[in-house]
């Protein structure tokens, strides 16, 4: 049952994609409502599905890789729902759509959804540490789309091609504020994250530790790098996008081998 | 009921031919001359035309006549040039019109003020009647309807609302934006005077004579620079127009590379409108400097107007729906005109269709 919400979800989410695509095809890009109102729609499925899922684990659903996939998708939904109106960036909405399909239909189609036994009680610190660290995932994944966004834009003015979609993106200096505020809010995030980690009282796998501080260092490499003059508000953007690819690299890696892990 | 459209427009006539109509009546003097019922006269510098009702057919020669500004002269040698709608035609004329896709420059927003006020003319003078009224109305709701849901008016189409429009695609808001005006000329002048007046206040004019750089300075409420010093304002300011005569590039990348060092991430925006140029092309290659010349805000303006008429099927879409709906509700009876007449007539019919 839980997985019809989630195939609906990803229908939403497609059809913000499709929705762009089309009005992209004619020419007319006016993302506007529509996107918002599907990204909107999908998100509300996306908590069903993860509140059916957690009161059936008796735990925040966060247990296997099918899971994680979900929760980050809905963690970009979340964050988009609070940076998207704040910052006037209803467009961001046509670059989270695409994402968030991706994620979901990737989890759809995966065999990843294992379901272990899990035998000890729900610790209230683990799922604390587990749950925030994949909400700072979702603002990284958000500064990574405001990145795309950055490159577009700055793509269009450079070659003084200007084409429809460049008079519905954000200007540059706004775009470039976003993703800072994004990387400070992740940042935060993840520190709690990986504090709160520390409070487990469990010991933590060594692979997991370095791994978590490699992603929190790679991002306050970007966020302080922006002030040293050669790094250009370009190669932040294209950080943002680098620096998500690997850090979604690292959270397979971390919860496959998790998985590998007997259980407790 | 009879309603058409009778006029001459940048389409049909020359300047030349349309100057002989335009300003030569009034509505009153159309409604007076010839037996409208109602009557509405649009005048713009690209368009003459006289939307009416009546009962009778009255010929294109007749209305002619009324707008030529010479009495004697003869509106026989000038029939071609006038166009003739009526009924649904005429609808989806003045949608279009109002609209802006039958301009010069299509998607313009200045004919929707000049139909606006004409409309406004004819209702006080009385000339605008119910049928008028409807039709106005909804003429105004479809222009602003094509605005909204089409990029009909996106983009700039003239060199200076260009500059200004990218800055602003750069910056978002100009308020607290530095910019240095280099060489006062007319043309830096006009998009100094466009950036002002999207909030700008931050103005610096540098020019070879100091003399004449105070005076454009004062004009438009900046200050002056020495021109030995105008180099050094480039790791303050954050847009750059210049304009001077200079045979040799000002700026070029080894001047601006150490400028930009101090800057971080605030970006560079160059309007180059000299010619010969004033900064090296390749000064474009460098990080977070955005050079403009002459021909890259041209060819931004053309993108723009091709941009506009890309969306004018989708505008033609949203204007013949309304004009079917328009048609539709008049001959369903609906928005009757005894609703908009404070004392209508008895046995006063809503307007139909086939009457139209």
């Amino acid at each position: 049952m839980d997985r019809y919400l989630l195939i609906v979800s990803t229908i939403c989410f497609l059809a913000a994609v499709v929705h762009t695509a089309v009005e992209l095809r004619v020419g007319v890009f006016r993302p506007m409502r529509f996107n918002f109102f599907a990204v909107g729609l999908g998100f509300i499925f996306q908590t069903a599905f993860l509140s059916l899922r957690g009161h059936a684990l008796g735990r925040c659903p966060l247990t296997n890789l099918f899971e994680v996939f979900v929760f980050l998708a809905w963690s970009v939904s979340l964050m988009y729902m609070l940076v998207g109106p704040l910052y006037r960036l209803s467009l961001m909405g046509a670059f989270t759509a695409p994402l968030v399909v991706l994620l979901q239909s990737f989890a759809l189609i995966a065999p990843i959804d294992v379901r272990h036994s899990v035998n000890v009680p729900a610790n209230p610190w683990v799922e604390f540490h587990a749950s925030i660290s994949t909400v700072a995932y979702g603002a990284f994944a958000l500064a990574c789309i405001a990145g795309v966004m950055y490159l577009v834009q700055e793509r269009q003015l450079k070659t003084h091609q200007l084409h429809s979609i460049f008079y519905h993106l954000p200007p540059l200096t706004d775009l470039f504020a976003t993703i800072t505020r994004l990387l400070w809010w992740g940042l935060g995030l993840y520190t709690l994250g990986i504090v709160s980690g520390f409070f487990t009282g469990h010991p933590l796998p060594r692979v997991q530790v370095v791994a978590a501080i490699g992603v929190w260092l790679l991002y306050a490499t970007i966020l302080q790098g922006r002030h040293l003059p050669w790094l250009a508000p370009k190669w932040v953007a294209a950080l943002c996008i680098v620096g998500f690819s690997v850090a979604l690299a690292l959270l397979w890696g971390i919860t496959f081998t998790a998985e590998m892990r007997p259980p407790p | 009921m009879n309603l058409f459209c009778i006029g001459l427009s940048h389409h049909t006539a020359d300047v030349a031919t349309r100057e002989q109509f335009a300003g030569g009546a009034t509505t009153e003097s159309i409604l007076r001359q010839t037996s409208c019922a109602e009557a509405l006269f649009l005048t713009t510098c690209n368009r003459v035309e006289v939307y009416a009702v009546s009962d009778r057919r009255i010929s294109t020669d007749e209305i002619a006549r009324c707008l030529m500004r010479k009495i004697d002269g003869d509106s026989h040698n000038y029939a071609p040039s006038f166009y003739r709608y009526e009924a649904d035609k005429c609808v989806q004329h003045l949608f279009r019109v109002a609209s802006g896709l039958d301009s010069m420059v299509v998607g313009e927003s200045e004919i929707f003020g000049q139909t606006k006020k004409a409309y406004e003319m004819a209702r006080q003078s009385g000339a605008a009647g119910p049928y008028l009224h409807r039709l106005f109305q909804r003429a105004f709701r479809v222009a602003k309807q094509v605005r909204t849901h089409t990029d009909i008016a996106r983009g700039a189409v003239s060199v200076g609302s260009v500059a200004v429009d990218l800055a602003q695609r750069i910056f978002g808001k100009l308020s607290e934006c530095k910019v240095l005006v280099l060489g006062a000329g007319e043309t830096s002048e006009r998009t100094a005077r466009a950036l002002i007046s999207r909030g700008v206040s931050d103005l610096r004019v540098s020019n070879r004579s100091a003399d004449r750089a105070c005076q454009l300075a004062q004009a438009v409420g900046g200050r002056a620079i020495p021109f030995d010093q105008w180099a050094a304002q480039c790791s303050e300011i954050d847009i750059l127009i210049t304009s001077t005569a200079s045979e040799t590039p000002l700026l070029t990348r080894e001047k601006l590379a150490p400028m930009l060092r101090e800057r971080l991430d605030r970006p560079l925006f160059i309007i180059d409108i000299a010619v010969p140029r004033d900064v090296d092309p390749s000064v474009n290659e460098m990080e977070g400097v955005y050079l403009y010349d002459i021909d890259s805000l041209r060819s931004v303006a053309e993108q723009s107007l091709a941009l506009r008429r890309h969306q004018v099927a989708a505008a033609e879409a949203i204007i013949t729906e309304h004009v079917a709906d328009f048609l539709d509700s008049i001959s369903r009876g609906l928005n009757r005109p005894s609703q908009i007449v404070d004392h209508p007539s008895p046995g006063e019919t809503s307007l139909r269709t086939s009457e139209l």
